[in-house]
């Protein structure tokens, strides 16, 4: 059985990428992730604004009364080197590249222009095989249109294009007014694949201490509903690789995104519950599956239920809406 | 000869150059000033730096500088090269050590930034009292008076003891010379080298004590051989001056510069002639150049080779046409017949003209004291001493810097008499520490001393805050090396970079005229800056023709993204207007600097940088100044009229910058100062202060508990005495079903706020309608400064709490206890200061204090001001601080007189139990003092007692009358950080706690040495990064509570008030109301831990929900009633070590630099908490009674 596939021009032995999570942080985890079947290995995402953050916090509370008072010049020894801005994460790509076999995929999220493709290039040369665009763009500004807001993503994406040579994917929300006209653009400015679709932390409410809550809850499998529906809609319309990301748990999982269109699929919260040793079940449930509906490759299956080839196109559309409501009547309305 | 290279470092960097390079062991323990010298041996051995030979020299910690003596002399006596660094109290504590050195003739060399000793009082500043305090032990002294040749000598020391096998104290003026920044020549590894030969380097090994060749040294001698034994080391010292000659004189050849042991300078046929050692040197020497100049015929002799003292050398430096010499002492010796060098001096000549050996006529002598505790030593009072000589009838034991008008020892001085060449650029800057003033200038100097041909020096000048400090910089530059080791006297150039200190100092006092003004107007901009300048300040720039620039650089600065950091900013205005270089060229090194300086914190930080310096030039402007001046404002007194006479005459005149004016007699004579004076020094730190929102405020007093500069206060009073309140004065109905009808007023202190906002972080109540609005919320200060100041007097006004109705275990009622700790100079954020208080609130009005020296004892005991305050009766702490490694004794002290008293005034009661009466008598003796009431009847009694011997003529009652205050019982108190109990008063503080004896060690646990710079203790944690400790502490922390538990008569609690507040009520007043020792451990985060200290209170939760610092009580009470003494108070580790340590820099900055071995000890920091956490739980079983819990009225935020 083939399971190879193709994403963002690289050759990958199988469809199964785990996506940007803290699994990987230590080259010893990239190593298990590789073992245990992994194609590739999209890295935890470095933040321009954390980095920034980061640094001014660092500088902030190492120098905090300083040169005030006679006896106390300093409250830190200057030790030399500190890893700080991108360093650790260059430092672990590099080591990654060198660690693992598979591809090794940066992920970055910018804040600025200039922070987009300093970064870029820096992921680059530290050996990353591709780079994932983590973008998202909370746009609270009621004076920014969302024609604004997709200039902003259009530029990062051909800007980074411009600086570097490596495959770039950009990771996007679903928030965009026409999706399939955001994902042409984002195209035909360059990408070389888009990922389906970013989760963001969505602010939560403390009603004990009355505050605002911030965290991020792992994906369930009913998540995978809206990349599945996109990418079904997209196959076959861009130049760029397709990869769904958000709720794939299982192999079934796996199978469904390959037949929408899916050149990867990529996943994280499985393995964040289940273990990096979750990949192998993944890998061995699609397996039987391909096997049992006697698919011979993941090529073959890619696409097979896109919105291009199922019997029934509306599906994907504003039909399919209603027939769940109309299911949902039958099933539990008692008349 | 090498090329030279050149750098731009202070006296210590240079010393610990040398001792790094030329040792194998550094043993080490931090005191101001020669702290950095350890530090940068240790950062260095922590990087990796190798010694001469190739091996990264061991650097060690001890517990005291008796311990790092004891461990130099254990590896020097095995055979390593060993060094150590000192000054001070430190030094004393090593003598015991420096004796034995000597005596078994052992080669090493002891750094000492000299330092003046505590007497009187403490200081950290400059003289050569402690130095001068180990002549006799029989360690050679070499000193250096100026930056390269602290290098320089470091070097020859090290040669010296070697070949000569005498140790060597190899010492420089703290401060003065071990924090100046001077260019100077760096000596190469080659010239090192040069300069110690292997042979006496394996001689030295080889005199080391090895069990492969058997020897033994320090035996006990008797009678018969002991004193022969002591003169078989003379033939050492008689050789030892020849040998450091010629080690001088190879010197000259390998580095280039030429010393002697005492160097004369100045006219060849001088006829007056000053001998001294240290920086003054070089005063002496500029004003030796300036005097000659003008016709006179003096000379200056240095000595730099102090002891073995070699009379023909000195002789031969002398000039044969002298006819008077002047002896200067850095140093005071009370009774003596003069100071030590003096006395050298006298007994060599007076031996040479005895023997007939004197080559020249028997000149006058006169001995005088200069600069004793860094006191400026000036052009002008080298000249008072040469103008003295040249008199007929010369004043002998004179002091020269200040106004003796006691003994009337001082020389009359010109101070118009002042000799900075024009050649040299002098610039001075009055910034605050927090703004980045000195960092600026610190770079600046680099920039100028590295990227061009100039000479280049810096001196930095800082008060005794922690909060809102001021410092001052004086930098000089010129085409000649510079030797004017004193502050500027007449400055090219004035930075100030605050405009508020206008009002507070007088900046321009030493502005020269026609010289460069530039000032930082913010809050306002540069076209309002002249029309807000107080009158004084325009007329003095009118007088003095300033040329003036302003820029409104705290906006810059804001807008640049660098926050109150204004240094780049001024530091860019200083080279675009100074001229000291081309502008653009100037522009560049600037940006070069910030790259070098910040490049490894992060691009952003320099990108920062680099946008503030160009914004700045956008931004500076020249203020056009008008022919007269057209201000009404005055400078405001620096305290109210109504402060009392000896805070006006004195404490105001320190306050002011002017104490160096202080004549003798306006000192106390004896050290003793008036307490409660914070109150009159209004600081005006904080832009942002507390408001109080009445209406939503549950009147829980969490937010004046934890106020660790005392100015959130409240009280309850009768609605009557809130009818003439100013206006705007809130209040509210006091919420109390027991007591209904009253008003709860809050107020702040918002002149002595120093906006750290720990009040808003524990309120517990926030607004319905706004959950992010509480019940006190930080406001800006300057709309609301005049009706905060108006209701403040008006809240001191209106009584206080009757004590007796309090309960002092709830928080909602200790808001009504006065503090009588207020407004210290401590840290913004303290996590130290809100314990003290709480003492003081709890006890204050019967606590006697010994203090170990540290923070608690600078913010508590540092002049001007200090913040132990006292009530309406006038009682209050009585405070006092011995020494660091003494404390506990110290205290104990106090308790032995406090019992002797006691019992003696009981048995003269007994004695005179009729005069007295025998109900009253009995009374006094046997009534209970547990509470409040209590002890407001004993002191009633007391009074009657008092009243009943007045005018008796039995010398019992007389002594009774004199002891009787003492039948009140006493709170004895004795405070000190970690530092202390963990480290250099272990010993002690162990003793008194097993002495049994009634006496509370509170010991305020930063788990860091705070106030010398963040060094670690024993109580640092595992994986902690602290100096001295920088690739992360290795070892877990001390579990102090559990060593002391082990005795079972003491009552311990570990507290933490961020955690349990109530706890902490609770477990002070246990260990008060224990009748015997009591050990307090308060977890305190300090600035130290790298935290946002506004969320001081925050970390210490973490701290205890990591288990990091469980709660718990140990009451030997409870032994007694059959119940287990041990309470574990906190609930069990609910978050791994890992969540608290990462969110403070002290932990994660070894994240950065060494991940894997930050790795591995938070896994084992992890690994201490789950043992320890077992430990207790095992000791704690079965439980006593339940703990007390946060929850008060309020839930706690």
């Amino acid at each position: 059985m083939d399971l190879s596939t193709t994403y963002l021009g690289l050759k990958l032995k199988n469809p199964i990428v785990p996506s940007a999570s803290p699994l990987s942080q230590r080259v010893e985890d990239l190593r298990k992730i590789e073992d245990a079947g992994a194609a590739a290995v999209v890295m935890f995402s470095i933040f321009e604004e954390q980095l920034h953050h980061d640094a001014e916090a660092l500088d902030h509370l190492m120098t905090a009364g300083n040169d005030s008072f006679a006896e106390a010049l300093s409250y830190f020894p200057e030790t030399g080197s500190y890893q700080v801005g991108p360093d650790q994460y260059l430092d672990l790509i590099h080591k990654a590249a060198a660690a693992v076999k598979i591809p090794v995929i940066g992920s970055l999220n910018g804040m600025s222009n200039e922070g987009w493709i300093d970064y870029a290039k820096k992921i680059e040369e530290a050996g990353a095989h591709a780079l994932e665009l983590n973008t998202y763009y909370i746009a609270t500004d009621p004076n920014l249109t969302g024609s604004d807001v997709e200039t902003l993503y259009l530029d990062v994406v051909r800007a980074v294009k411009a600086a570097v040579k490596i495959p770039v994917a950009v990771k996007l929300s679903p928030f965009f007014s026409s999706m399939a006209n955001m994902a042409r653009r984002l195209d035909q400015a360059g990408a070389d694949g888009l990922v389906l679709f970013n989760r963001f932390y969505q602010p939560d409410f403390d009603l004990n201490e009355m505050e605002v809550l911030s965290d991020l809850k792992l994906s369930t499998p009913y998540e995978m509903r809206l990349p599945l529906r996109w990418i079904a809609i997209l196959h076959g319309h861009l130049e760029a690789s397709l990869a769904a990301t958000t709720g794939v748990h299982g192999g079934i999982d796996a199978a469904k995104c390959i037949l929408a269109g899916a050149d990867a699929v990529q996943v994280c919260s499985a393995l964040l519950k289940g273990g990096v040793g979750q990949l192998r079940t993944i890998l061995k449930e699609l397996e039987t599956w391909m096997a049992e509906k006697e698919y011979e490759s993941v090529a073959q299956m890619k696409g097979a239920m896109s919105q291009k080839s199922v019997a029934n196109p509306a599906a994907f559309e504003r039909a399919n809406y209603i027939r769940i409501l109309e299911d949902y009547k039958t099933k539990y309305v008692v008349s | 000869m090498d090329k030279k290279k050149t750098a731009i470092i202070d006296g210590n960097e240079a010393a610990a150059y040398i001792a790094h390079k030329t040792n194998e062991v550094c043993a080490i323990y931090p005191i101001t000033p020669s702290s950095n010298m350890g530090e940068w041996a240790d950062e260095w051995s922590a990087q990796g730096r190798k010694n001469l030979w190739g091996t990264v020299p061991t650097v060690v910690e001890m517990q005291s500088e008796g311990g790092a003596a004891g461990a130099v002399h254990g590896a020097l006596q095995t055979g390593a090269l060993t060094t150590t660094f000192t000054a001070s109290q430190g030094l004393l504590l090593m003598i015991p050590n420096m004796y034995k050195i000597a005596g078994e003739l052992t080669s090493t060399v002891f750094h000492v930034s000299a330092r003046s000793l505590a007497c009187q009082g403490l200081s950290i500043f400059g003289d050569h009292s402690d130095i001068m305090s180990i002549r006799q032990t029989g360690f050679a002294m070499l000193g250096a008076s100026s930056v390269q040749e602290v290098m320089d000598m470091a070097l020859i020391a090290q040669a010296a003891t070697l070949e000569s096998r005498v140790p060597f104290l190899h010492f420089f003026d703290g401060f003065r010379t071990s924090h100046e920044v001077q260019k100077m020549e760096i000596l190469s590894d080659d010239q090192i080298r040069a300069m110690l030969p292997d042979d006496l380097i394996v001689a030295h090994r080889n005199r080391g004590m090895t069990p492969d060749r058997p020897i033994m040294r320090g035996t006990a001698q008797n009678p018969d051989v002991y004193f022969q034994g002591r003169e078989t080391v003379n033939p050492f010292y008689n050789k030892c001056p020849g040998i450091v000659q010629s080690i001088m004189d190879r010197f000259a050849k390998v580095a280039g510069r030429s010393y002697h042991l005492f160097d004369y300078h100045g006219a060849p046929d001088a006829d007056r002639v000053i001998v001294l050692m240290g920086s003054g040197a070089e005063t002496v020497f500029e004003t030796v150049n300036a005097l000659n100049k003008a016709g006179a015929k003096v000379g200056v002799v240095r000595v730099r080779l102090y002891r073995p003292f070699c009379g023909k050398c000195f002789l031969a430096s002398l000039p044969k046409s002298v006819k008077s010499i002047a002896v200067l002492d850095r140093t005071k010796e009370p009774g003596s017949a003069g100071e030590p060098l003096y006395q050298d001096v006298l007994t060599v000549l007076g031996e040479g003209l005895v023997e007939g050996t004197l080559p020249f006529p028997m000149p006058k002598i006169i001995g005088g004291r200069y600069g004793l505790s860094s006191k400026e030593f000036t052009p002008a009072m080298v000249k008072a001493v040469f103008d003295e000589l040249g008199k007929a009838k010369s004043k002998n034991h004179f002091t020269v810097g200040i106004n003796d008008d006691v003994s009337h020892t001082s020389l009359d001085l010109d101070p118009s008499f002042i000799i900075e060449p024009d050649s040299v650029v002098r610039a001075m800057f009055f910034g605050l520490g927090a703004d980045g003033t000195v960092g600026a200038n610190k770079n600046s100097i680099k920039i100028i001393g590295e990227e061009t041909d100039m000479y280049a020096q810096g001196y930095f000048v800082y008060d005794s805050k922690k909060a809102g400090s001021r410092t001052v910089s004086h930098l000089r530059f010129g085409p000649d090396p510079i030797h004017s080791p004193y502050l500027i006297q007449s400055s090219n150039f004035i930075g100030c970079h605050q405009f508020v200190f206008l009002d507070q100092v007088d900046v321009l006092k030493y502005a020269k005229p026609g010289a460069t003004f530039l000032l930082n107007s913010s809050p306002f901009k540069p076209e309002e800056a002249w029309d807000r300048l107080p009158r004084k300040v325009q007329q003095d720039i009118i007088a003095k023709k300033l040329k003036c620039y302003a820029i409104d650089g705290s906006r810059v600065a804001l807008d640049a993204g660098m926050g109150s950091r204004v240094n780049t900013i001024m530091q860019t205005c200083f080279f675009a207007i100074s001229g000291v270089l081309p502008r653009e060229e100037a522009i560049d090194k600037i940006k070069i600097a910030i790259k070098k300086t910040y490049g490894r914190k992060g691009e952003e930080i320099v990108k920062k940088n680099y946008k503030a310096v160009d914004m700045t030039l956008e931004n500076l402007r020249e203020i056009a100044v008008p022919a007269a001046a057209t201000s009404t404002r005055e400078l405001p007194p620096v305290v109210p009229t109504r402060a009392p006479a000896f805070v006006k005459d004195v404490t105001a005149t320190i306050m002011a910058g002017l104490g160096d004016d202080l004549p003798v007699s306006r000192m106390p004579v004896d050290g003793t100062f008036p307490t409660a004076t914070t109150q009159w020094e209004k600081r005006n730190i904080s832009l942002f202060v507390p408001v109080w929102d009445a209406e939503l405020c549950i009147q829980c007093g969490n937010c004046a508990l934890v106020c660790p500069h005392s100015c959130v206060r409240a009280k309850i009073v009768e609605p009557a005495a809130v009818a003439s309140a100013p206006a705007g004065f809130p209040s509210v109905e006091w919420k109390d079903k027991q007591n209904p009808g009253k008003k709860y007023v809050l107020s702040v202190s918002i002149e002595d706020c120093t906006g750290c906002a720990l009040c808003v972080e524990v309120c517990p109540r926030k607004s319905k309608e706004q959950v992010g609005r509480k019940a006190i919320n930080m406001s800006e200060k300057e709309p609301i400064w005049d009706a905060g100041k108006a209701h403040w007097d008006f809240f001191l006004s209106l009584p206080e709490a009757d004590r007796g109705t309090l309960d002092f275990g709830s928080i909602r009622d200790v808001q009504f206890a006065q503090p009588l700790f207020e407004f210290s100079g401590a840290c913004t954020g303290c996590g130290e200061t809100p314990y003290v208080k709480i003492l003081s609130q709890l006890f204050g009005d019967r606590a006697v204090i010994s203090n170990a020296t540290g923070c608690s004892s600078i913010y508590g005991g540092n002049l001007p001001t200090t913040p132990w305050a006292q009530n309406a009766d006038g009682r209050g702490p009585t405070w006092s601080n011995s020494l660091f490694e003494d404390n506990a004794e110290f205290g104990m002290g106090y308790r032995l007189t406090f019992d002797k008293h006691r019992e003696f005034a009981c048995e003269l009661l007994a004695q005179l139990r009729d005069e007295v009466g025998g109900e009253l008598a009995d009374a006094l003796i046997a009534a209970p003092q547990a509470t409040e009431q209590q002890i407001a009847a004993q002191r009633a009694r007391v009074a009657q007692l008092k009243a009943k011997l007045a005018g008796k003529t039995d010398w019992r009652a007389t002594h009774l009358a004199s002891i009787a205050d003492n039948l009140v019982k006493r709170s004895v108190w004795i405070l000190g950080g970690d530092g202390w109990a963990y480290d250099i008063g272990y010993g002690g503080l162990d003793h008194v706690l097993a002495s049994g004896r009634n006496v509370n060690a509170l010991v305020l646990d930063t788990e860091v040495y705070s106030n010398t710079g963040g060094q670690a203790s024993k109580s640092t944690p595992r994986g902690a990064v602290a100096k001295f400790a920088a690739g992360g502490k290795p070892a877990g922390k001390k579990d102090l509570g559990m060593m002391a538990m082990c005795y079972g008569n003491i009552y311990i609690a570990r507290i933490s008030l961020g955690a349990n507040p109530r706890h902490a009520l609770q477990a002070f007043l246990e260990a008060e109301a224990y009748e015997g020792p009591s050990l307090i451990l308060a977890y305190s985060h300090c600035i130290a831990h790298g935290i946002n200290m506004q969320k001081g209170f925050d970390q210490q939760k973490l701290a205890v929900q990591s288990g990091h610092w469980m709660l718990y009580r140990y009451n030997p009470d409870l032994a007694a009633k059959g119940q287990n003494p041990l309470s574990i108070d906190s609930k069990p580790p609910s978050i791994p070590v890992k969540t608290y340590a990462y969110s403070e820099t002290r932990y994660k900055m070894l994240t950065l630099s060494k991940p894997e071995e930050a790795d591995r000890l938070i896994r084992l920091a992890q690994a201490d908490v789950d043992h320890r956490w077992r430990l207790y739980q095992q000791w704690a079983t079965p439980a006593p009674a339940p703990a007390p819990q946060a929850a008060d009225a309020a839930p706690q935020a």
